[in-house]
């Protein structure tokens, strides 16, 4: 029951985010600010995901698996991300400033 | 000449997650009866653990682990494997992949459940072999000058 219910809040919370993180796919200006929207709550949304199925299913074999996806996503997907960052930065693509706040 | 990573964090990372990758596709190769998976998913897996390598490590030190002349051998091999599991029950007396010809000394019944795990294995390695001599065949130029990859 109980743990029925902090499954519940572990999915709405975790879809909440993907929610924002997609928004601020669309939204953000250029592509430093893209990433990061794209790649920080997407690996906390999916992560409240895993664990809130994982809470619901109980203690087998599935939810450790449930479990491992979280591992590896909590490994992979911010590297993945900032290997996308650094490669943009080594060939000097500029962030994106206010008008007429450009760094010269 | 193996140059030192130009960036650690996702050497690191690479390094850490293609075993990973690795048991994972033996083991969607090797349950692909009872669960989702199979030889071209476990295969598919392997070929990307390769081609992680190749795009994160750079070319030279992924050579270490898989050589760009090892890609169509692996194709190559795994094809002979399925075609040669079917060839050797047709010539015991059975049809073409009729696994309990097979003279393994199990029964049929075991025969018939673990010969198909003979082809998955060659689909596995043939479809590592070609995607990733697919992979070097696109990214490497062996005409020009140097001619390595």
């Amino acid at each position: 029951m109980i743990l029925a219910i902090i499954s519940k809040v572990l999915l709405a919370a975790g879809c909440g985010f993907l929610i924002v993180g997609s928004l601020g796919v669309n939204r953000f200006p250029d592509f430093y600010s893209r990433t990061h929207a794209a790649t920080k709550p997407d690996t906390m949304g999916l992560i409240l995901s895993m664990l809130g199925l994982a809470l619901y299913d109980g203690i087998n074999l599935n939810s450790a698996k449930l479990l491992l996806i979280v591992i590896f996503v909590a490994i992979g997907n911010p590297a993945a991300t900032h290997a996308l960052g650094w490669a943009a930065l080594s060939s000097r693509l500029m962030p994106w400033f206010r008008k007429g706040r450009e760094p010269r | 000449m193996i140059r030192r990573p130009d960036n650690m964090i996702v050497d690191v990372v690479v390094r850490l997650m293609v075993p990973a990758i690795q048991i994972f596709a033996f083991y969607v190769i090797f349950h692909g009866h009872y669960s989702p998976g199979g030889g071209f998913q476990g295969g598919a897996l392997l070929a990307g653990s390769i081609l992680l390598q190749r795009v994160a490590l750079g070319t030279e030190r992924s050579q270490l682990s898989f050589p760009v002349r090892y890609g169509l051998p692996f194709g190559i091999i795994g094809v002979f494997i399925f075609a040669g599991t079917g060839l050797f029950a047709l010539i015991m007396g059975g049809q073409y992949l009729q696994y309990d010809a097979m003279p393994f000394g199990l029964t049929p019944v075991w025969l018939r459940n673990t010969g198909i795990l003979l082809v998955e294995l060659g689909v596995a390695f043939a479809v590592m072999g070609v995607l990733v001599s697919i992979y070097d065949s696109l990214a490497c130029s062996s005409d020009e000058e140097g001619g390595r990859c």
